[in-house]
């Protein structure tokens, strides 16, 4: 059983974190409580199956296509719908719950309700300590590492990571400075976003695609990113697989409570909260920046 | 001034006109399967009917006219129970048919009960819907369920099914006791199912090697199927009702599984299964209400028109074609739209529908029966919904086992 939960848990760690570092990101660097984040993940993911399945074009280009696009329409949204309120947070939640139902209603009305599959971009799997993956979560896995080295080379290896940690250290020095504060603000969202799209391509084969799929790893996610220190990317992927690991042990210890996987996770996260309210990583993350 | 006489006119005229129809609320989920299902169904009885030139309502010929509720059911009760509660008290309708959530057809059960008004269920198992009915008659008695069976039925059906595919897992994995897993969704329905299974396949000489019971929206089973995987389980019992069945279904059959799913998928009863779970749910086994076999003497001719007009096959939700026209039926024969004077007929009546040929018990469920209210099983088998059982049905096909 043990390396059940083992291969399982860090599988699964590697599909939330994907979706979490974007989210952290968003807030770390632009102080954005981005709630329509995993929206952009469900539009990528439709856009994807659209493309892929209706217009029969390959993985790859119906791919950057999706995520392209999803990542444009980040930029309107931002102009339209966050940029206005940016300075109040609770309207910026309240403004991104909106967009995410909005997200979500469209999808109803334009598709149905309906479940739709996307085929897997790698057939097969491999059998490891006993345990069989499918190739499509390996790719997770490692489009999860990749992005997550992207992420950190952007933001610490060039002048715009530079100018958007600026930016969130001290909004008014860096606009001072002569920083285009809201260029920066753009960037980071459009990296963001582009992050939860490319998450939506990747892992859209391993779930449907419907109209609610935002909602469950919205949940995840924010467990997650609490968990690891709201803005600490590292924070992320240790919440990742905390979580991820979690969910295993109760699947596979408690099977009729499989579906309090997601309950106990999130009461470990109140338990870490209770002790150190900042998250795991939260006071870490603040040195660093 | 022209204007003015003619909107005068249509304003006297307008009552008597709409006296002249019988208003049915169709309430299902509507940007949903079970919804377009219901409607479906719904639409092609109001056109035949009409076609024909209506309802005899003693003497006097009456024409269909549908209103589509949209209860949302899916997402939200109190939608449910505000639907009903709208179509009842601003559209006037006169007759009630649908529902699809146990939870919701509850509470919409009480609504329709409130006003008196005859309410046929198209799709809610829960038990305590024709309990109800038992409990406090004068109250729950214009409630009739008709389709599908309620749940503990359901489950004799299953059990009588899974008798045919134990025998071939014996056959095939060679060993006289098969080990099963259970996976049922954590849902009011599957309550007691679950507990009646894990009582008795062991006297079906089978072993229960767990019960995993994850959410019905879950979009990941991985774990639960490594661990099931782990169990070494030949049969793979499923009770899901929401998008679980296809990430099981899905999952499943990446991971090359040696078991076998059957059971209760609501997913895997629809065409846009096979494309929903990318072609990976081969073998995957549901119980199923319709396919192009002889079900009863209208089930090919309407499984067949279906197709013809919506351009896939109907699900058991459609079967409020079979509600309407047992309506119809009813009305006639009672000369009256009172549905006090229509219950005590549906009660004693045998209707034979598309879906079932259906008598009624004290609790307004339909009596069980094989090949008669039972219901088929069907098969994923590349790509193409088989129907396997009851095997004595003209038109069934074998059930495969795989491969591996």
């Amino acid at each position: 059983m043990l390396q059940d939960i083992l291969v399982t848990g860090l599988v699964n760690g590697g599909v939330y974190a994907l979706l979490a570092i974007g989210f952290s990101l968003i807030f770390g660097v632009a102080r954005i409580v981005n709630i329509a984040h995993t929206g952009f993940y469900m539009l990528a993911a439709y856009c994807f199956y659209t493309l892929l399945t209706r217009f029969g074009i390959g993985f790859a280009l119906a791919g950057v296509i999706s995520v392209i696009a999803v990542t444009l329409l980040s930029l309107v949204c931002y102009r339209l719908v966050i940029e206005p309120v940016r300075e109040h947070e609770s309207a910026v939640l309240i403004s991104t719950i909106a967009l995410g139902l909005i997200f979500q209603e469209l999808m109803l009305f334009s598709y149905g309700g309906n479940f739709l599959g996307v085929p897997s971009t790698i057939e097969g799997m491999v059998r490891v300590g006993g345990v069989s993956i499918p190739y499509q979560r390996l790719l997770i896995l490692v489009v999860a590492a990749v992005m997550l080295v992207t992420t950190w080379l952007f933001l610490y290896r060039t002048r715009v990571g530079l100018a958007i940690r600026a930016t969130a250290n001290d909004l008014e020095v860096a606009n001072l400075m002569g920083m285009n504060v809201h260029r920066m603000a753009m960037v980071t969202v459009a990296f963001s976003v582009g992050l939860a799209a490319i998450a939506g391509v990747v892992a859209t084969p391993v779930t449907s695609v419907h109209p609610f799929m935002w909602l469950d790893p919205l949940v995840t996610m924010l467990a997650i990113v609490v968990l690891g220190g709201l803005g600490s990317l590292k924070g992320s992927i240790i919440g990742a697989l905390v979580i991820a690991y979690v969910e295993a042990i109760t699947v596979f210890t408690l099977p009729e409570g499989a579906h309090l996987k997601g309950a106990i996770a999130l009461g470990i996260m109140v338990a870490v909260l209770l002790a150190r309210p900042e998250g795991l990583f939260g006071v870490a993350f603040e040195e660093e920046r | 001034m022209q204007r003015c006489i003619l909107a005068i006119v249509l304003a006297l005229v307008a009552p008597f006109a709409f006296a002249q129809s019988i208003k049915i609320a169709i309430l299902g989920p509507m940007n949903f399967v079970q919804g377009e299902n219901h409607w479906a169904g719904a639409e092609m009885a109001r056109d035949e009917i009409n076609k024909a030139g209506g309802i005899s309502v003693g003497g006097q010929k009456r024409m269909i006219e549908l209103v589509k509720a949209d209860t949302n059911e899916l997402q939200s009760v109190p939608d449910a129970t505000n639907a009903i509660e709208r179509v009842i008290t601003r559209d006037k309708v006169d007759y009630l048919i649908g529902g699809f959530r146990s939870e919701a057809v509850l509470a919409m059960q009480e609504v329709a009960m409130d006003y008196k008004k005859l309410f046929l269920g198209a799709g809610a198992a829960d038990v305590k819907l024709g309990e109800n009915v038992e409990k406090n008659y004068d109250r729950y008695k214009y409630w009739f369920r008709v389709t599908p069976t309620k749940s503990p039925d359901l489950f004799r059906t299953l059990m009588a099914v899974l008798g045919t595919i134990g025998e071939q897992v014996r056959t095939s994995s060679k060993t006289d006791t098969p080990k099963v897993a259970i996976v049922a969704e954590k849902a009011v329905w599957t309550e007691g199912i679950v507990k009646a299974l894990q009582a008795n396949l062991p006297k079906m000489k089978m072993d229960v090697v767990g019960t995993w019971q994850p959410s019905a929206v879950a979009t990941d089973v991985t774990a639960e199927l490594s661990a099931i995987e782990r169990a070494n389980a030949d049969i793979v019992f499923t009770l899901l009702s929401g998008p679980v069945g296809i990430s099981l279904g899905r999952q499943m059959g990446e991971k090359n599984m040696k078991a076998v799913a059957f059971g209760i998928n609501v997913e895997g009863q629809k065409d846009e299964f096979w494309q929903a779970s990318a072609g990976k749910a081969n073998y995957v086994a549901t119980l199923d209400t319709y396919a192009e076999v002889e079900y009863t003497p209208k089930t090919i001719a309407f499984v067949q028109a279906f197709k013809k007009r919506y351009g896939k096959a109907p699900t058991y939700n459609a079967a409020t074609y079979d509600a309407i026209m047992m309506l119809k039926a009813a009305i006639e024969e009672s000369k009256s739209m009172d549905a006090d004077k229509i219950v005590p007929i549906i009660e004693k009546s045998e209707h034979v529908g598309t879906g079932a040929t259906a008598t009624f018990d004290k609790r307004h469920d339909l009596v069980w029966a094989v090949g008669k209210t039972s219901g088929i099983a069907v098969q994923w088998q590349d790509g193409k919904k088989v129907p396997f059982w009851p095997p004595n049905i003209k038109g069934m096909q074998p059930y495969k086992m795989p491969a591996r």
